[in-house]
Order: C-alpha cells, then structure tokens, then sequence
C-alpha cells in the first residue's frame, strides 16, 4: 500500500497528505433525484483510488462533473491546487485532467493509430495555418506516432493499427481509449470501467502498466465493480452509495466496513432478528 | 433526335462555368459537412454575400474588382461568425435552423426596396465585371473540339473557375491530411471523445465553418462574374440542396467528391434536358405529355430517380468507400 496512507483514519472525507483532486460540496440532481452529494473528497496525489460502488450510486455522475462533462448544482473543486469548478472540459485535459467513458468514445471513422495521434497534446500542426506547411510538423508527427506505437503494442493492439476503430471489439474499444488518454500524458486518469470486458489475461498485464504508471508518478481514479481487481491494485478505496461518499479507506479496512456491506446488499441484511428473504 | 447534340450539351455543361462553380461551392460544403459533420443547410448565404461583395463594391460604390474580392471575403467571414457563435457550442440541429432561416433571410433583405440603393433591389446589379473580361488573354473566338464549343468569355471565366476549384482542392487535400484535418474527422465522429483529448471543438468547428464558407463565398463571386450580373432570386435555398446532392453524389469527406458530383451533376442535368427537348421536337414524346416549358421540372424529377438509385445501390457516392459507411451501422 502507498505509504503516505498508512496512517489515516478511514472515515468519508479524510485529508489526505498531499491531495491533487479536491472537491467541496459537490452535487449534482436531476430533477428530484440527487444522483451526487458529495461532502468533501480527496485524493492522493500519485496514488491508485479505486472508486466503488452499486450500480446508479453516481460514480460516472461525479466523473463526468469533475472532468467538466457534466454542471454541477452547487460545489467547488479544485485540481492541483487551482480551483477549476466549471473548467470547460479541454480546458481539463489540457491541464492534466483526463478521463475516460464508461461508454466507449472511439472515433470510429478513423484509424486506431490516428486515434491515439489525435490525442498528443501540443501539436503544431493542429493548428490552421502550420497545418498547411508539413515541414513544420512532419519530425513532431513521427515522435507522436512512435509513442504512440509503443503503447499500442502495451495494450494489444498493433496488429489493429491502421484498421478503422470502428472495427474493434467492445473489449478492444476500452483498451483503445484507455491508451488513447495516455497520449495526452496526463497527470491524472479518470477511468470509468476500463477493465469491463477486457479478457482476464489481459487486465493482469493492464493492471502492472498501470502501477507502473503510478510509479513515474501518474494519479489513477477508477470505477470497477470487480473486487479482485480493485483490491489488487488500489492504494484507497472510495465507495460511494446513492450519491453519497459511504466510506472510505485502505482496500482491506473498505472491504469489511458495514457501510460497504449495506451499500452493496441494502441495508439491514445483517442485522438480528430481520428475515432473511432474499436468497 | 439527336444524340450528337444531346452528349455534347452534356459535356459543355458539366465542364462549363456554372458546373466549376458549384464544385468550388459543394467543396466549401464539403469541408462543413463531409469532414467536420457541421449541418450548413445555407451554403448559397455565403455565396449571396461573395456575389453581392463584389457587385455591389464595383457597380455601387465604383471600387475596383479587387477590393471587392476582399469585401467579399469578409463578408462571408462576418456571416460565419454570426451564425457560429451562437450556435457551436449547441446541438448540431441549431447550426442547421440558424443557416438555413439566415440564407432566405438574407435573400429577402438583398431584394428588398430598402436596400435597393446599395443592392439594386429585385432589379439586381450588373457591369461590375468588366475589369475581369479586360484581362481575359483569349482572343476573341470560339474554341473547342466537335460540338463542344464556348466562346472565349466563357473559356476564360471557366479556366479561372477550375483553376479556383483546384486551387482550392489543393488546400483542402492538405489541411484533412494534417493535423487540424484529424481533429475536424475526429469532432465529425464524436465531439465529447475530442474534448476529452483537451482539443477546443468550438474552436475548430469555427475554423472550419470560416474556411468552408469563404471557399462558399468564392463560388459566388465567380458566379455574379460568369454571369455579369446578380440577382437576389437566384440565390435559391434550393441551391444548397443541389450542392448536397453533389456532394453527396461524388462522395462525402473525399477531396474529389465534390469535383466529380458537381461534373456530373451538371452533366446529368442538361443531358436530360436536352433529350427531353430533342425527344418532343422530333415527336416521340408527344407535347400533350410533357411540353416544352415542363422540360425544367422533369429533368429535376429524373435527377431525384438517379439520385434515389445512387442510395440505394451506392449510397457512400462514387468515391466514398463502403467498407467506411458501414461503419456507421454498428
Ligand atoms: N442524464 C441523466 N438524466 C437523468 N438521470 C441521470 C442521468 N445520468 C445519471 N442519472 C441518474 O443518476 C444516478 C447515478 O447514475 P450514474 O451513471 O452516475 O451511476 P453509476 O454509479 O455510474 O452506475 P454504474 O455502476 O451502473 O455505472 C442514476 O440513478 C441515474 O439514473
Ligand atoms: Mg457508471
């Protein structure tokens, strides 16, 4: 487990040593259901969160309002020490926030490999009137396309390479958006499911690359359901139960919480004296 | 009947002026639409505003032919803006609603008796290409092969067009083969994926509408040119409907779609009409059926058979790729 976490309580809304992601009273309703209400949360700078939770408890909710997908009602937050409540989404990315669909966003038309070219950041020819002079991007575009190539044999998809992207599997799809965010180099992930369909084989190996990422220093947020995975690689778990943080802590103390356990079975399973009816 | 005159009508109109001109126009739409998936349901504002930059700054305010080029330009500038900004960061039906009310809005205001003084009102505006025809290198002539024949007015506002249609090819083949193009297919395929990418969509579809529309504006002048003349009334919102169909025809998101689409759009068109001409003059179709003055309107109705035939047996057009559109049924 990470170090700098060793030593807190797990309780919702716990200070963390040094936090990148910072969010105050965050919520977002539509219409009479509060989907996110969160209190306060952070999370640790170089860290693995893993963020958990039942089905509609509002994680994609709060991803997509962190990232500037989505408003929020009421809240602030703040992303390596600037506040960025209401940051229009590139603006994010470009800041080193970056997320990733729990439905996956592939370019369909284009190919894997100009998939993740799009992605790199700082791209001289992106812009109108360098776009129309090669010469001035041409060296920047093979650097992009080498890196690019690198990854895509890290997630199994050379042979793809120049394959139109709407031709991939749904596994393949996350793969391909999850390598695609890595192009951005961003300091931050935000990856919503990125191991849902992906052969098991192949998370192990995704599981190390993206610990390795931690290690150069990367922050990773995701949201799994399976619990193999999450207590494999997280440093801190978060869960979170009808848009409220439910609780929070070290992947082991978070797996025998009650609060964990009501949000996931519903409450009063286990309480003495109530029946027992489902199951 | 006969058929000499009907195919050689067919190819003079399909690599005449008017056919270089609606290529120059469709591959401005073509940018819109077929690369960055913007709805521009008012291509002919932008070419109404080039027409009118230029005839209006020459026969109304007695600049020369240059300046109004330039006036021309801006204005197409201008009216992108004012549609885009609005409009971009919405759904893609907003740009659709807002260009087409903006093509017949801004055809009423050209027409109207208010701004007669500057416009010419219903009445339009001609002479104002003289300094284009005193140049014109050709002797005067008519040239050609066979029955294929224009005069050396014509030849010369046709060599200028297609040499603009080029030109312009030429740029749009770099810019969707670079970078920025990447972006423009990217934003076409799914614009919150781009965002995600920390790429500004507003910004690029902007650009986009900008360039798209002052190529649009640079049809219209070239046809106020061939012409020697401008009329608010041919400033049609059925015009964008044709440069669709071009588009459509030759291939969306290709760079020579729109060149392709337009020469046969415009080859097609007179064909039929000039062998449904021949067909009642020598008395196969009988006058009773269709006559002459009829001609116009069934051409268009067989255009719309061919066009419907084109979608079912071909519907990516003729150089789009199938193997791509399918892509779109997943
Ligand atoms: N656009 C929307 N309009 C209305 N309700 C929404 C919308 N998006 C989410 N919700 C509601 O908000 C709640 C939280 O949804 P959210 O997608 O955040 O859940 P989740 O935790 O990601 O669930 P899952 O694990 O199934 O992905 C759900 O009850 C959902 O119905
Ligand atoms: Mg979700």
């Amino acid at each position: 487990m990470h170090a700098d976490l060793v030593n807190l309580t797990a309780e919702p809304g716990v200070a963390k040593p040094d936090p990148l992601l910072v969010a105050d009273g965050v919520t977002r309703a539509f219409g009479g259901l509060v989907a996110v209400h969160v209190e306060h949360l952070e999370i640790q700078r170089g860290a693995i969160t893993a963020l958990i939770g039942p089905n509609g408890a509002g994680k994609s909710t709060l991803f997509n309002v962190l990232s500037g997908f989505d408003r929020a009602d009421r809240g602030h937050w703040t992303f390596d020490g600037a506040p960025v409540t209401g940051r229009s989404a590139h603006r994010l990315a470009r800041r080193g926030l970056v997320r990733t669909f729990q439905l996956t966003k592939t370019l369909g038309r284009l190919s894997v490999l100009e998939n993740m070219k799009l992605a790199a950041t700082g791209q001289r020819g992106e812009r109108l009137v360098t776009s129309l002079l090669p010469p001035l991007w041409l060296k920047q575009e093979r650097e992009i396309q080498h890196r690019a190539d690198e990854l895509l044999e890290r997630f199994r998809l050379a042979h793809m390479r120049d394959e139109y992207a709407g031709t991939l599997s749904g596994g393949q799809r996350k793969l391909l958006e999850m390598a695609r965010a890595l192009m951005v180099r961003p300091t931050m992930v935000l990856l919503d499911e990125p191991m849902a369909g992906v052969n098991p084989a192949l998370t192990q190996s995704l599981l190390s690359h993206i610990t390795d990422l931690r290690d150069e220093g990367m922050t990773v947020c995701f949201v799994e359901h399976d619990m193999d995975v999450v207590m494999g690689i997280s440093d801190w778990v978060v869960c979170m139960a009808e848009g409220e943080i439910a609780a929070e802590g070290p992947p082991e103390a978070v797996a025998q919480n009650p609060a964990v356990i009501d949000a996931y079975l519903g409450k009063r399973h286990d309480e003495p004296g109530t029946e027992h009816d489902h199951g | 009947m006969d058929w000499a005159v009907i195919v050689s009508d067919a190819i003079r109109s399909g690599i005449g002026p008017v056919a270089a001109v609606y290529a120059l126009a469709a591959i401005g739409l073509n940018l819109h639409f077929g690369y960055t998936g913007l709805l521009n349901f008012g291509q002919v504002a932008f070419m109404l505003v080039g027409a009118y930059g230029v005839a209006a700054s020459v026969s109304t305010y007695g600049l020369p032919l240059w300046v109004g080029v330039l006036i021309g330009l801006g204005s197409s500038v201008v009216l992108a803006l004012l549609l885009g900004l609005p409009t971009l960061r919405l759904r893609a039906e907003y740009l659709a609603i807002a260009t087409i009310a903006a093509g017949e809005i801004l055809r009423l205001f050209y027409r109207s008796s208010w701004a007669e003084p500057v416009t010419g009102g219903v009445f339009g505006l001609q002479r104002f290409a003289v300094e284009f025809y005193d140049v014109n290198p050709i002797p005067r002539d008519t040239y050609g092969i066979w029955l294929v024949r224009y005069t050396s007015l014509d030849l010369w506002a046709l060599s200028v067009a297609w040499a603009m249609v080029l030109l312009t090819a030429g740029v749009v083949a770099l810019l969707v083969h670079s970078p920025w193009g990447r972006v423009i297919r990217a934003i076409r395929e799914d614009e919150d994926a781009v965002r995600s990418l920390g790429k500004s969509v507003y910004a690029y579809k902007m650009q986009s509408l900008v360039l798209g529309g002052a190529i649009g504006s640079m049809a219209g002048m070239m046809l106020a040119i061939q012409n020697q003349s401008v009329n608010p009334d041919s400033y049609d919102p059925v015009v964008t409907f044709f440069l669709y169909t071009i588009v459509v025809l030759g291939g969306a998101g290709r760079v020579l779609g729109p060149i392709v689409g337009a020469i046969l759009f415009w080859a097609i068109l007179t064909f039929f009409d000039s062998a449904l001409r021949e067909a009642i003059g020598a008395g196969y179709v009988s006058s009773e059926v269709i006559s002459a003055p009829e001609v116009g309107a069934v051409r268009f109705a067989l255009v719309g058979l061919g066009l419907m035939l084109l979608m079912i047996f071909r519907p990516q057009g003729l150089l789009g790729s199938r193997k791509e559109m399918l892509l779109d049924a997943r």
